[in-house]
């Protein structure tokens, strides 16, 4: 079961004919049919109307990024006069090493991965030994449970930030804020429903002939979870790491409120404050350097991203 | 040990895997206390340990203290006082509350315009790809994947209001420009929602990709049975057959823009002359940048009565909208 397939496995129903069409033959068709493909005209106009989205598509979504690695290594007074040019003067690596060492991207950078590895763990802990209890040990309160996580989506998040926030402030029962901890940014990560539905859904779909196979066998219920289920739901692990990754490596405002401490701060809270006092050369260098570790992600993983977010539709939906 | 219910008494049957089934179940039901402590239980318990942590602590504790705190005066340093609708009464009467309602709305608006029709017409386009369709989604989502504090502050710098700015040489190779952006009270907005629309779009477009593949071909063979052109294609079969991804993906927008934030508080702050301040931006301010110590009660009362209007909005929506959407 390949990754992707695995991750597919959950999604509505309505995916299947999706699937089915992929496949077959020629005959496959959209909008148009193979008699219009057949006619010039539309052949033409279609190939045209393709060619010119590409061009946009590159131009929009490549090209602020194209323009961002160009910067990066451009001296201040050329980007600043003229922006679109490619290197009149010359390409100046050493913004790259100044922003690294001299800014401490690297610290920050460094914050920003154990954010996100802190933020990865507490979601997979939770959503799998969650999805587990719920979906294959499945108490009878467990109903209950599922409603009271469900309910939990209908809510804005604005109306969490300010209780919540307080909640860090004065965590109930530790005696101790929490207020320039990482566990700040690490813990409320943990309470996120979407991630439980997923993985409860993917566990549904196992066969249970599995668990009760593995239960005659003598496995109790940590050795069923840790031997049998999690190896199974790699696909899903797969599914809710990345995008936890991704999630933890983009958010700004709740970070900004917990860690003031800038040591403490992700790049992305850093970033702003930053850019009033460093030029703007190691500047556009520093920003470079924070969109490399979720592009290269993106990259590695472009199908789970082109399908997940499919199925993170189907699951909203 | 209460519910010996004599209905779900095993009948003498042969032991078909059903009967087996429901003798398992009523045994189950008959162990009781003891019987929960020998059997799984506790165990479920463990594993439930951590959603119950992080659920009670860190949503459900939240939301009913948010429901309590609009009600309060609270500053963490005396104990939290009742004052009854006070802080709806403070935030009402906040002249910047409507200048932050309008904003969100034209924000909204602007949003609608821009934000909705391009997916749409670039997903349906794509659809009809034959080769390399992956690299078409691929550009689309790839501002989705920029760090959104990454995309603004880079957009900042585009929206230079020089004619040296980035845009602004862009607008003059055309013979346009130079535009003032963000400077401008009425361009200030615009822009905005056109970031959050590039740094959006591809989210959207994988959606509505999806959805698109899921349209039956036959529908397609009958429409030109019937004589329809491309045109028509797309405007009676493939629009109707994605009505319910729409809408779905129309209500996600209103309620994503009602809470924008990053946006104006990167690119602008607010300004120029609180012309992009939205609700969610005076939330924050009265939360976390007050001098005087955060009000957090007006803050949670303002939150809970947008929280209200959205969900009325989405609930009307929902009802109007329920007699045509997919089954």
């Amino acid at each position: 079961m390949s990754g992707v397939i695995g991750a597919d496995a959950p999604a509505e129903p309505q995916a299947a004919p999706a699937q089915r069409r992929e496949r077959p033959q020629a005959e496959d068709r959209g909008i148009l049919s193979v008699a219009d493909w057949r006619r010039g005209r539309v052949r033409l106009t279609t190939r045209l109307t393709h060619l010119i989205l590409l061009l946009s598509l590159v131009v929009v979504g490549l090209g602020p990024i194209l323009w961002l690695a160009k910067s990066a290594v451009t001296p201040t007074q050329d980007t600043l006069r003229q922006p679109l040019a490619l290197w009149p003067n010359g390409i100046d690596w050493a913004n790259l090493a100044e922003a690294w060492t001299r800014v401490e991207i690297d610290k920050y950078f460094l914050n920003t991965v154990i954010i996100a590895l802190g933020v990865w763990l507490v979601q997979v802990v939770v959503a799998t030994t969650a999805g587990y209890a719920l979906s294959v040990l499945r108490p009878r309160y467990g109903k209950i449970i599922v409603g009271l996580v469900l309910a939990t989506l209908f809510v804005p998040s604005i109306v969490l930030l300010v209780p919540l926030y307080l909640t860090i402030v004065q965590p109930p029962l530790l005696g101790q804020s929490l207020i320039n901890t990482f566990w700040a940014v690490w813990l409320p990560a943990g309470a996120n429903a979407f991630n439980v539905l997923l993985v409860m859904r993917f566990f549904d779909s196992l066969p249970r002939e599995v668990f009760e196979a593995a239960r005659m066998d003598g496995a109790g219920p940590y050795r069923l979870f840790w031997s049998i289920v999690v190896p199974m739901s790699r696909p899903i692990i797969g599914v809710v790491s990345v995008f936890a990754v991704i999630a933890a490596w983009k958010d700004f405002l709740w970070p900004m409120l917990v860690l003031k401490d800038p040591a403490m701060q992700p790049l992305s809270v850093r970033l702003p404050q930053l850019q009033q006092f460093i030029e703007l050369d190691v500047f556009l260098a520093a920003l470079a350097i924070a969109t490399v570790i979720p592009i290269a992600l993106f990259l590695v993983f472009q199908r789970l991203f082109l399908n997940g977010a499919s199925l993170g539709g189907a699951v909203k939906g | 040990m209460t519910q010996l219910t004599p209905t779900t008494a095993p009948p003498p049957l042969p032991a078909t895997a059903e009967t087996i089934e429901r003798t398992v179940a009523a045994t189950r039901r008959r162990r009781g206390v003891a019987g929960w402590f020998r059997g799984d239980g506790p165990h479920i318990l463990v594993f439930l340990l951590p959603l119950l942590f992080s659920f009670i602590l860190f949503s459900w504790k939240p939301i009913v203290d948010a429901a309590v705190m609009a009600f309060q005066h609270t500053n963490l340093i005396a104990p939290a006082e009742w004052v009854g609708w006070e802080n709806f009464a403070t935030v009402l009467s906040d002249p910047l509350l409507g200048k932050a309602v309008v904003n969100t709305l034209w924000f909204a608006a602007l949003a609608l315009l821009l934000g909705y029709p391009i997916p749409l017409v670039v997903a349906v386009l794509m659809s009809e790809v034959r080769r390399a369709r992956g690299l078409y989604s691929a550009l689309a989502y790839l501002p989705v994947i920029v760090p959104p504090v990454v995309g603004a502050l880079l957009w900042k710098f585009f929206y230079d209001a020089s004619p040296n700015g980035v845009f602004n040489t862009i607008a003059a190779w055309f013979g346009a420009g130079p535009f003032p952006w963000l400077q401008d009270q009425a361009t200030a907005m615009p822009s905005i929602v056109l970031f959050a629309t590039w740094s959006a779009a591809g989210g959207t477009i994988i959606i509505y990709l999806a959805a698109l593949v899921g349209v039956a071909p036959e529908l397609y063979d009958a429409a030109e049975v019937d004589g329809a052109g491309v045109w028509r294609k797309v405007w009676h079969v493939t629009i109707p057959q994605l009505r319910g991804v729409l809408l779905i993906t129309f209500i996600l927008q209103i309620i994503g823009t009602a809470q924008v934030f990053l946006e104006p508080f990167l690119l602008t702050a607010g300004g120029p002359a609180n012309s992009t301040t939205t609700v969610l931006m005076l939330i924050y301010k009265y939360a976390f940048q007050n001098s005087l110590g955060g009000d957090y009660g007006a803050a949670t009362a303002l939150s809970l009565m947008l929280a209200v209007v959205l969900a009325i909005f989405s609930a009307i929506y929902f009802r109007l909208t329920r007699s045509w959407s997919t089954s």
